[in-house]
């Protein structure tokens, strides 16, 4: 065959190229969420003013003091993070610390949140401009870090924590004890 | 395609009585003094992908999170930070799907030879063509 | 009934198809002369069923009959008239319906009107469209009834989004559409001319109008859709290269491309294989684009109807009837003539040029739209968006519009090259006068793609009226002046791009009453922000007195609207057009101690983009009015010929 006549199975080619790309597309998990690529590494170190009358404010600096924690982004104005209060009450109960960053609240509207869905948290910082969320790697509300001893973030988990997620977050909790 | 836009409208839009309890952030939307600084803020925002619209860049959204991101890059070349840095530390922290001007890495390559290979291709193909028929023609 | 009897029709419709495909096989491959005398009637029936069957819809939508399930999903009882009217093909199921209306429609005119083709491709082109149609017949019926019932019927419908009920999106998606189905006949034509082998210049000139009309839909769709997104959006972009964006910018300039090495083809028998590949390509990238917006593969979130399993169909059908069409391409092309010859320095070579170049952009614009794809596959999320079409496509589509300045004034087939440069010297010179008086007189820097788009628009401008030069205007054919205004018009649209992107100034402010703001040479003062009430929303309304060297020349007001059913905020932005460019507002949010946010734009000439969008749809028209009313006098003169002959 010349090269002339090889010339015209170009375009099927590429086209068979593009099929392929496409179905393969058409057939993946979609993943509409943006992955922190902070897991790994340690918690950035953000002084933060509280957020609420009731607890202390949050300074991301004293995270490595050995024991794990998650560290939970929500906000008084998200209703996600009210449908997830009974599983971080939960949580709590079985002893796990959590620590919280309030993104563009008011301490008003966090008191009455906390009075209202339940105060589950150790300390409560505020993040009036979403900084520590940018220097998180977190793109929305809620989401929970797990952040080891030694202060290092080991899991994110993006988006309400469900009655099935507690478990899961127990588990995450534990490894990170190692 | 309008329909669809719509839709980004209203994504984008909806956010605006749902994620936030306070105003915006000071520099979202005041411009900085320095026109020289505002235009390297301006450029660097417009190839910011926007978190939570997914589809636009955070110079183009009423999202608060982009609101916030603007104020945090205003702020930051007003301190005198490049914005190469600024995007460097973004995509450190969300990776390169945050940049819309993709970067130099060796996956994005064919993205950039595409257009000198297309262009030689072709280039090649038509000159062949038109040279081939001058030739048949003397 | 009405419902019943839709749904009969369109299974009528589908039979009328198969038999269409087997009347046009047997007439063609085995010469069958019954075959040949029942194929047009069968394709005007199966027309007009399907006519029918869209009309029935739309009957049903009017009369709000909510026992249809389509009905009750999308429309409602209270919706106004003209939104009970466009919800017809407001859903997947009715534009699907519409779509295949439209096709069969198209493929009776084909049937009923074309003459000028050699019977034996006018039958295969007939076949081929029967074949595609078929296709969308399974769609339809197998995957997406739009007749189908809702028992017990619901008491009324859930279609009263106030967002959704705008005349932008009732008549744009259409438009787009029927753009789409004008390719997929011109697609049907290369079929049968390859099946055939009777690619020739009366292929092209029965291949034109067809893609001609659907190119003036497309360019008048997108041109209508930037507008669109410009002021809807509120932040003054006019372009984002959003993938729903790209879906309907990749069949245009396919068809932007076929139309002009069609038109070497009718002219000067030149570039056969190549117009026939172009063909495939235009209505492959129509069914791309609306496989990539319905499936829902890219834009997820925001898509409307998507679905995976429609997704998944579409992507047969592509591979089957684009598949198949380039098998067939490759298999038969070789035994096409290339065609008359022609010299590196003609009229031809600049419009291979110019072919080129519009298919490297599509290349590209493809590629890139994909490229997310490809890497997430890899693991790798990446973003590809303006900064890399704009860096990458500009400069390409400023080559080509060098190419567009040239072209027009070369002769077919051979020129002289010195005879070009003195022919060029003058919009060149122009070029140079604008280029030295960007760079001399404006008070920032330029950007240098900007600069570079209003030099050679200046030079497109003069250079696109050279063919009415030396002229006698009234003697010259319709189509000579459709040219020159679609010409004009991509100089006007580029100045308005350039001009935008170089000369834009922004004032974002936090405002209180009183507090005036200075932008491009006038006063932008703010009066007051009061409540409004609309129908059903409530708004905050600034007034906004606008002057200019203390003569106030309006009043606008931007809104920051919210609707409460279902409760969604937007930003109603005013756009106030003077002679040399708009002021854009915008009223944001409320700020601290009484200030509201204040977004305004001085955008010159920014309105050049849409009005040169519009010539050039302009251009298209007269173009296809002329060439319309040639071929009917060409196809007459030769039939009184033939009569004289045989008088003889």
């Amino acid at each position: 065959m010349n090269k002339r006549l090889l010339i015209l199975w170009v375009p099927l080619i590429a086209y068979l190229i593009f099929l392929v790309v496409a179905s393969l597309g058409l057939n993946r998990d979609q993943q509409q969420v943006v992955q922190s690529r902070m897991i790994g590494k340690p918690v950035p170190g953000i002084d933060l003013p509280a957020a609420s009358s009731m607890k202390p404010a949050l300074s991301t600096k004293q995270m490595a003091d050995g024991k794990p924690r998650l560290l939970n982004v929500f906000a008084s104005w998200c209703v996600p993070c009210a449908a997830e209060a009974p599983q971080l009450a939960q949580l709590a109960q079985r002893g796990v610390r959590i620590d919280a960053v309030a993104i563009r609240d008011a301490r008003p509207d966090v008191d009455a949140f906390l009075k209202r869905h339940g105060d589950p948290f150790q300390r409560i910082g505020l993040d009036a401009r979403s900084t520590l969320q940018f220097y998180l790697g977190s793109s929305g509300v809620p989401e929970t870090f797990v952040v080891d001893g030694k202060g290092i973030i080991r899991y994110q988990h993006i988006g309400y924590i469900g009655p099935q997620d507690v478990e899961m977050l127990m588990q995450k909790l534990r490894e990170a004890e190692t | 395609m309008s329909r669809l836009l719509l839709f980004f409208a209203l994504f984008l839009a909806f956010p605006a009585f749902a994620q936030t309890a306070l105003p915006p952030a000071p520099y979202a939307d005041r411009q900085l003094d320095d026109p020289a600084m505002e235009a390297k803020a301006t450029a660097l925002m417009h190839t910011i992908r926007c978190l939570t619209c997914q589809s636009q860049s955070i110079a183009d959204s009423n999202a608060s999170m982009a609101s916030d991101m603007r104020s945090e890059i205003r702020e930051r070349i007003a301190r005198g930070e490049e914005p190469e840095h600024i995007r460097a530390w973004l995509i450190e922290r969300y990776g390169d799907w945050i940049s819309y001007q993709p970067t130099v890495e060796p996956i994005l390559w064919p993205l950039w030879a595409a257009p000198l290979l297309l262009l030689g291709a072709g280039g090649a193909l038509a000159y062949g063509r038109i040279r081939r028929r001058r030739n048949a023609k003397s | 009934m009405i419902a019943e009897a839709g749904l009969a029709a369109l299974w009528l419709a589908a039979l009328l198809a198969g038999a269409q495909l087997l009347f046009a096989w047997a007439a063609v491959a085995k010469g069958n002369a019954d075959a040949l005398r029942l194929i047009r009637p069968v394709t005007v029936a199966q027309g007009v069923l399907t006519g029918l069957a869209m009309t029935l819809l739309i009957i049903l939508f009017l009369r709000s009959d909510m026992s249809v399930y389509l009905v009750a999903a999308n429309s409602h009882s209270m919706k106004p008239f003209i939104y009970k009217f466009a919800g017809a093909w407001g859903n997947h199921e009715g534009s699907m319906l519409l779509w295949v209306a439209v096709m069969s429609l198209a493929g009776a005119a084909v049937a009923l009107f074309e003459r000028g083709l050699d019977k034996r491709t006018h039958i295969a082109t007939l076949g081929a469209q029967a074949a595609i149609s078929l296709g969308f017949y399974a769609f339809l019926l197998l995957a997406s009834n739009p007749f189908a019932r809702l028992d017990p019927a619901a008491r009324d419908g859930q279609g009263l989004n106030p967002l959704l009920q705008d005349p932008g999106l009732a008549f744009h998606p259409p438009t787009l559409y029927i753009g789409y189905v004008g390719l997929s006949v011109a697609f049907s034509f290369a079929v049968g001319a390859l099946l055939t082998r009777q690619v020739n210049a009366r292929f092209a000139r029965a291949v034109r109008p067809w893609v001609l009309a659907a190119w003036i839909l497309l360019t008048f769709g997108i041109t209508a859709g930037s507008y669109w997104a410009y002021y809807e959006l509120g932040w003054g972009g006019w372009w984002f290269w959003d993938p729903v964006e790209n879906a309907s910018l990749m069949p245009w300039l396919a068809a932007t491309a076929l139309l002009h090495s069609a038109s070497v083809l009718a002219t000067r028998d030149a570039l056969r294989a190549w117009t026939i590949m172009l063909a495939v390509v235009a209505f492959a990238m129509s069914m791309i684009g609306t496989f990539l917006v319905r499936s829902g593969i890219l834009t997820s979130v925001h898509a409307f109807a998507v679905d995976p399993t429609r997704g998944s169909f579409i992507l047969i059908l592509l591979g089957i009837y684009i598949g198949g069409a380039l098998i067939l391409f490759a298999l038969r092309a070789h035994t096409v003539n290339e065609g008359a010859r022609f010299d590196p320095v003609s009229r031809e070579a600049m419009l291979v040029i110019n072919n080129l170049l519009l298919c490297v952009i599509l290349a590209l614009v493809l590629i890139g739209t994909l490229y997310p794809l490809l890497t997430e596959m890899m693991g790798v999320r990446v973003s590809v968006g303006p900064p890399y079409f704009n860096t990458i496509i500009g400069p390409i589509a400023l080559a080509l519009m060098v190419v567009l300045v040239i072209g027009p004034m070369l002769r077919w087939r051979k020129d002289d090259a010195k005879l070009l440069l003195r022919r060029a010297a003058v919009p060149g010179g122009l070029a140079l006068l604008a280029l030295i008086a960007i760079v001399g007189l404006s008070s920032r820097a330029v950007g240098l793609l900007p600069t570079l788009g209003l030099a050679v628009a200046a030079a497109l401008a003069l250079a696109s009226l050279a063919p009415l030069w030396k002229r006698n205007l009234l003697r010259t054919p319709l189509f000579t002046y459709g040219m020159v205004i679609a010409h004009f018009g991509c100089a006007v649209s580029l100045a308005g791009m350039a001009s935008e992107s170089a000369f834009s100034s922004e004032r974002l402010a936090a405002a209180k009453p009183g507090d005036t703001y200075e932008i491009a040479g006038m006063t932008v003062r703010l009066d007051s922000v009061m409540p409004f009430a609309g129908p059903n929303w409530t708004a905050m309304q600034a007034a906004l007195t606008v002057s200019k060297d203390g003569r106030v020349i309006g009043v606008a007001h931007p809104q920051a609207r919210f609707f409460s059913d279902p409760p969604t905020p937007t930003t109603e932005s005013v756009q106030m057009t003077r002679w040399n460019g708009q002021l854009y507002l915008v009223l944001g949010e409320a700020l601290e101690d009484g200030r509201w946010q204040l977004r305004i734009w001085w955008k010159p000439f920014v309105t050049f983009i849409w009005l040169g969008g519009g010539l050039i749809a302009l251009g298209g028209v007269l173009a296809l009015i002329g060439r319309v009313r040639r071929e009917r006098r060409n196809s007459k003169a030769q039939a009184s010929a033939a009569a004289a002959m045989v008088a003889a």
